[in-house]
């Protein structure tokens, strides 16, 4: 229902609803994730190692007086480990579910406006024993930004 | 002015007088002559309904009143006290109880008039004569002969014109006016809430013409402890000064009636006219005042769940000094760092300074957070007296200590685990009468709740010296209950076997009572207690009672830890659980049952690896000398092996938040000088 009316809106008025997306990269991929969800962006730092946690959990960090768990998505998606390079950033998230983390990506790119008829649903595929961390893909400049689902990507294993 | 800001106040204060109510109550059980207990227990009451009737909670106030009656009756000793008076008080309690919890979620009192309360007072009433209406006279008589002593501060209240005018009226309507002055009590901490309550409970029978100091300056709190007014009514002297009096910490209201010069009121049938034009116009705007309040009453919206701690003043003080100390040490370091000659001897100083304001700074708002237990324990006695009851055994109940402090969210957290505690006593713990009679012991059974501090620690031992627990019984349940296997009771010792107690869902007593019994209590006891950072250990010994003491850190938020290195990562060990350090040559360890140990000065400890519990390789070679921090927990001991010693450090204990909970080991995080996030070790979790 929703998007119909957003759809017939966009006939008449010309009015789009837009989400602002940051651009990241985890390797050659580029991935959006939503803005409203971002509390904040740091440089890599050094992170403290929780003993005996998920593989993925790479442990704790200092967020000005606050202690904050960082993950790194690239295990959770089962690519290759995370190489710590320059561009490396920590972006830390505050969602609902799961209240503050923080995620490893290799580079931010850049803030990027979407509007939602130039995302496209990206159905689920039932895969078995794939998880699906993605819930749309935008085009934005002849590029593909493949868009976070951030809940399945905190959720625990 | 809205009512619903001194809600809070209210709360407080019912829950004050309740508790007192309960703990007199159960006074005058045992002493049902003293007249101190009686006479509080009436002072009680009766704030407890003013304060009701003025936040216009009315069937609270109904019930109050009911039992205000009977009190009166026992209080002039027309009515002996008997128990099961005493059990329908404490009922009424509970449903007093009930109401204010009502009030606390929802600002409202709720629909239950506890009729079936009420007539039961009413029976006593009736049963107790008919005198009540003598003693109110008595009561009345004597309010109205302490006016006069001393000098009315309302006389000297300026009257202009129109007010004089007003009171001729007044007097033509055939109303009284009258003068009152009001003093509020030296302790109030509020004094314009309290002042309003009255302006209010006056205004409900009166009319309010002149009030001195103004009401604004009122609100304002810019009165001392004592303010006037002049009031026009229908109403007799004594019911104002009454309702005013139903307000609580007010010490005195006292009043009289004010005379009116009687040229005054013959120029007002004079000019009748004028009159028809002014009064309705007063009268409209009192009646609007009226309708305003009772409005905010009715919009009193949101619960008002917000917790309070009620604080010293002079603590609060102290705090303030040592801000603005911290503020000028702030700035010194300011100074000291734009002078670029500064020399590092002065900067130092400065740290050194910055470190004592605050370590004292600590101190004191830890201290602000400090409670007595007592809020928690004073409900206890009733407990046992109602356990007494149900479980037809004879037993009482000492306390001491119940001043120990401790932190707020301990102390709102302890009740239940202790109440847990109390039960067990009462229903395992003691034996039935005969039993009791058989082995020589008092009729009457005995509970002990002893709080004590001990170092960092507060210590509650709950004691009991009834049967003690059954070492050999509680192996054949947990045998039977496949907790354990039969061999390994055997090689169990009597101590383990009672900590099999807190095992999830064991429960020895032969039938489940609703009392205790269904095997849910003490792994609850023990796991709340745990965090809370705390530990719970039993001492038993069969046929002489049993002794559960629990240990609870003081405070929670900071802590003196020892910082250690383990595989180059930095770690936090609480000082609290340290018993020594040692440097141990690896020759010294020994092998038993395949587990490392070390036999220093007598005793046998266990080797804990902290490199391999953390998964990490140990920078140390393995023909090193290593150093052991030897932990204990209640009396058990363990060594736990590090790389390196840092230090003794005051840190401030952070969650590691629920996403990353599932470290048993680590009890949370805490940050380092440079920013740095290090891990503490629990070394409870350890042994």
């Amino acid at each position: 229902m929703e998007q119909l009316k957003v759809a017939e809106v966009n006939e008449t008025n010309e009015i789009e609803q837009t989400i602002q997306y940051i651009v990241i990269k985890l390797g050659d991929e580029q991935y959006g994730i939503d803005i409203k969800y971002i509390d904040n962006i740091v440089r890599m730092q050094h992170i403290t190692r929780v003993p005996k946690v998920a593989n993925y959990l790479k442990g704790v960090i200092n967020l000005r007086g606050e202690v904050i768990p960082v993950m790194s998505v690239r295990l959770k998606m089962d690519l290759p480990a995370d190489e710590i390079t320059k561009s490396t950033r920590i972006i830390i998230l505050k969602l609902e579910q799961h209240g503050t983390i923080g995620i490893i990506v290799d580079e931010v790119k850049e803030v990027v406006t979407l509007s939602t008829s130039t995302i496209e649903k990206v159905a689920y595929d039932g895969q078995e024993g794939k998880v699906n961390f993605i819930n749309g893909i935008g085009k934005h400049n002849d590029e593909l930004i493949s868009l976070l689902d951030l809940n399945t990507v905190a959720m625990e294993k | 002015m809205d009512v619903n800001q001194y809600l809070e106040i209210f709360l407080d204060e019912t829950k004050e007088h309740l508790e007192s109510l309960n703990t007199q109550i159960l006074n005058l059980e045992q002493s049902p002559d003293d007249a101190d207990t009686i006479n509080e227990i009436f002072r009680a009451a009766h704030s407890l309904k003013g304060m009701a009737g003025t936040m216009g909670y009315k069937r609270m106030q109904a019930l109050t009143h009911d039992m205000e009656n009977v009190f009166s009756e026992i209080r002039n000793g027309s009515m002996k006290v008997n128990s099961a008076m005493i059990d329908t008080l404490f009922q009424c309690l509970d449903a007093l109880e009930e109401y204010t919890r009502c009030i606390q979620e929802t600002a409202d009192e709720g629909t239950n008039e506890n009729q079936a309360l009420i007539d039961q007072l009413n029976v006593y009433l009736q049963g107790g004569g008919a005198q009540e209406e003598t003693s109110e006279l008595k009561a009345a008589d004597k309010e109205e002969t302490a006016p006069e002593a001393t000098e009315a501060r309302w006389k000297q209240i300026p009257l202009g014109e129109h007010e004089k005018h007003v009171f001729a009226v007044a007097v033509k309507d055939g109303k009284s006016v009258y003068g009152l002055d009001i003093k509020v009590q030296e302790t109030c901490i509020l004094k314009a809430a309290r002042a309003f309550l009255v302006y209010k409970a006056i205004e409900e029978k009166a009319e309010i013409i002149v009030c001195n100091p103004s009401a604004q300056d009122i609100e304002d709190e810019k009165f001392d402890l004592e303010f006037s007014l002049i009031v026009v009514s229908e109403h007799p002297i004594e019911q104002i000064i009454t309702s005013a009096k139903n307000v609580s910490e007010i010490e005195s209201v006292t009043g009289a009636v004010m005379e009116v010069d009687a040229k005054a009121v013959e120029a007002v049938q004079a000019e009748v006219e004028v009159k028809d034009e002014t009064r309705p116009a007063v009268q409209a705007q009192a009646q609007a005042q009226n309708a305003a309040a009772k409005q905010t009453d009715k919009k009193a919206g949101k619960p008002v769940v917000n917790r309070t701690v009620r604080v010293d003043i002079e603590k609060l003080d102290v705090l303030m000094n040592l801000v603005s100390e911290l503020i000028i040490a702030k700035n010194s370091l300011v100074s000291s760092s734009t002078t670029e000659a500064s020399s590092s001897a002065g900067f130092n100083e400065q740290i050194e300074y910055l470190e004592s304001v605050t370590t004292n700074l600590h101190e004191s708002v830890m201290k602000v957070r400090m409670v007595p237990i007592e809020s928690v324990v004073n409900k206890f006695p009733r407990m046992i007296r109602d356990l007494s009851k149900k479980l037809n055994k004879k037993m009482e109940l000492y306390m001491s200590g119940e001043e120990t402090e401790l932190d707020r969210t301990v102390v709102d957290e302890i009740g239940d685990p202790l109440m847990h505690l109390l039960r067990n006593s009462a229903d395992h713990g003691l034996e039935s009468a005969e039993v009791r009679a058989q082995r020589g012991k008092p009729a009457v059974g005995s509970i002990f709740l002893d709080a004590y501090q001990d170092g960092n620690n507060v210590v509650i031992e709950v004691r009991d010296d009834g049967n003690g627990i059954d070492v050999e019984a509680v192996k054949r349940k947990a045998i039977e209950r496949g907790v354990i296997t039969p061999e390994q009771g055997e090689s169990m010792s009597e101590k383990d076997i009672i900590n099999l107690l807190f095992h999830a869902g064991f429960s020895t007593a032969k039938q489940i009572s609703d009392v205790s019994g269904r095997g849910v209590g003490l792994d609850v006891v023990k796991s709340k207690i745990e965090s809370l950072s705390g530990e719970v250990e039993v001492k038993s010994k069969l046929g002489e009672g049993s002794t559960w003491i629990i240990r609870l850190p003081l405070t929670l938020a900071i802590i003196q830890a020892l910082m250690v290195i383990v595989g180059g990562e930095k770690y936090a060990i609480s000082l609290g659980s340290i018993q020594t350090i040692e440097d141990i040559s690896p020759s010294e360890i020994k092998l038993v049952q395949n587990s490392e140990v070390i036999h220093l000065r007598g005793t046998v400890i266990p080797i804990i690896r902290l490199n391999k519990e953390l998964d990490i390789e140990s920078s140390k070679a393995p023909d090193e000398n290593m150093v052991v921090v030897i932990v204990k927990k209640g009396e058990k001991l363990a060594g736990l092996v590090v790389d390196e010693l840092i230090g003794q450090q005051e840190i401030v204990i952070k969650s590691l938040g629920k996403y990353i909970s599932k470290c048993k080991i680590i009890s949370g995080a805490t940050i380092l000088g440079d920013g740095e996030v290090a891990l503490i070790l629990d070394a409870n979790a350890l042994i």
